[in-house]
């Protein structure tokens, strides 16, 4: 028996993964630790389904600290900012958050990551796999004035599910309260004793918050959280199975710098304005796809069987090759295989019959609109 | 009858020339959730070492290796709906298929309990 595809592998470290803040705690609570983007994560406490099932209906606590935190101020932030993304940064209020993208001159995404206005600057979460390529090209792109920080000192938490909002309550205090922020609203809170970060946001498709604190303290948070009755730890492999049932695209698989926004399905990433005005990097090529349609686009798949589709797997249309599959897995919530995949153009429609190729078989598949799962923002 | 093990995870009891094959305990522990198996046909020749059937987890497809050759005499239809059994009982009800050996003399290559124990208790 042999583990044929491992969750990631985009890392490329030579010293060998390293711990995070959590990872003592994690490995006292029986997870099981791999390597994921450079570090030692946990895949999974009790098991990905039960992990999974048990964040739709209650909280799940994940440890997202092999993310990177950046902070980007000066007074030339916002300007030099918006020439490297697609985003109207301008008309981000205070504590608010946008989903954003990094884009590469030819308008191939470097990397998708959160920027959230802070006083004085920016605050960017980007992908850990991808956070040392994305701080080289922030640090070779942004003009002189302008500083930029790793915020290499602070663990990341993600409380997910429907019930996050009442265990985190009972802890963070602030100006204002918990309830005062809506999604992808963020604010300063004291959350037991440690000035926390707290934006009502996440991976998961539902109600949450992402919670930013000194690593020092990250052990102490993590305990406290899963001493509530609603949480229990989620490892990474949950992680990715309600994100892909949530249909959102996970960098290095779903996204790549050959891929566009465009044919992505992250239009909404581009700001009105921007669309009138350009200025971001691949804005020309960008705004033709916007206009003519791209050649291929990201849509979700439900298979029918029991066998799953894995990223890589050819998506037919009759015996004509009409797509690929850039994710895919088994969806506990639906109990079923599903995927995302890029097909040709004409066939994205909602229902339109497919077949992925796997294993020398032939699954039957349908076009399905994302997300799979509903949202459950708390808007 | 006595029951073998390989250094791939798989288990094989024979009795006579028929063998049972499945994966082990510790196989399921690190694969996690199955939720589907693709089994061999009855009739279908395996070759030691080669891909025989495929164990579906949530994050991962794995192969299962032939612990020995032969041809498939029967693959266990119990898990077409419950693939979870692999995980609950991998070692008794969660077994796979069953070969008819070619040659018995492969089975000296593999290990049995307390090697194979032992070799896990290394990884």
């Amino acid at each position: 028996m042999s583990v044929a595809s491992e969750i990631d592998n985009e890392s490329e470290v030579a010293a060998g993964p390293e711990p995070l803040p959590l990872d003592a705690w994690h490995r006292d609570r029986g997870a099981r630790m791999v390597e994921f983007a450079g570090y030692w994560m946990p895949v999974q406490y009790e098991g990905i389904i039960a992990e999974h099932l048990w964040t739709r209906e209650s909280a799940g606590l994940f440890d997202v600290s092999h993310m990177g935190q950046l902070l980007v101020s000066g007074d030339q932030a916002e300007a030099a900012l918006e020439a490297l993304l697609p985003a109207d940064l301008g008309s981000l209020e205070l504590g608010a958050l946008r989903y954003s993208l990094l884009l590469a001159e030819d308008g191939g995404i470097l990397d998708d990551l959160i920027a959230a206005r802070w006083p004085g600057g920016f605050y960017l979460v980007v992908n850990g796999a991808t956070k040392w390529d994305d701080i080289a090209h922030l640090r070779e792109h942004l003009p002189d004035e302008v500083t930029l920080n790793h915020l290499d000192d602070r663990a990341l938490l993600a409380l997910q599910g429907p019930k996050a909002f009442a265990a985190l309550d009972r802890h963070a205090s602030g100006e204002y309260a918990l309830s005062g922020l809506t999604f992808m609203r963020g604010g300063r809170f004291d959350l037991a004793g440690c000035d926390a970060w707290i934006s009502r946001s996440g991976y998961t498709g539902e109600d949450g918050f992402e919670i930013s604190i000194p690593a020092e303290d990250a052990e102490r948070v993590a305990e406290l959280l899963c001493a509530e009755p609603e949480v229990k730890p989620i490892g990474l492999g949950a992680r990715d199975s309600l994100r892909l049932e949530a249909g959102l695209p996970l960098y290095g698989h779903d996204l790549t710098d050959e891929i566009d926004p465009i044919s992505a399905g992250l239009t909404f990433a581009i700001s009105k304005s921007r669309r009138a005005e350009g200025g971001f990097p691949g804005a020309e090529r960008i705004l033709g796809l916007l206009e003519q349609g791209p050649e291929r686009t990201r849509v979700g798949l439900m298979l029918e069987g029991r066998m799953a589709a894995r990223e890589g797997a050819k998506v037919l249309s009759g015996n004509q090759e009409v797509g690929i599959v850039t994710s895919g897995g088994f969806s506990p919530s639906l109990e079923r295989p599903i995927a995302m995949a890029y097909v040709d153009r004409e066939l994205r429609s909602e229902g339109t019959t497919l077949a992925v190729e796997m294993r020398g078989k032939r699954l039957d598949a349908r076009v399905t609109p994302l997300p799979f799962v509903s949202h459950r923002y708390h808007r | 009858m006595s029951r073998y093990f390989t250094k791939d995870h798989e288990w094989i009891d024979v009795e006579g020339d028929i063998g049972t094959v499945g994966i082990t305990d510790y196989a399921q522990s690190q694969l996690g959730d199955i939720t589907f198996v693709e089994l061999p046909a009855a009739g279908q020749a395996v070759k030691k070492g080669d891909s025989a059937s495929v164990v579906d987890s949530v994050k991962a497809a794995s192969d299962v290796y032939a612990p020995v050759s032969g041809s498939v005499t029967e693959a266990n239809g119990a898990l077409e709906e419950e693939p979870e059994l692999v995980n609950s009982d991998a070692e008794v009800g969660g077994w796979l298929f069953r070969v008819k050996l070619d040659d018995s003399g492969e089975l000296s290559g593999l290990m049995d309990r307390a090697a194979y124990d032992a070799y896990v208790a290394e990884l």
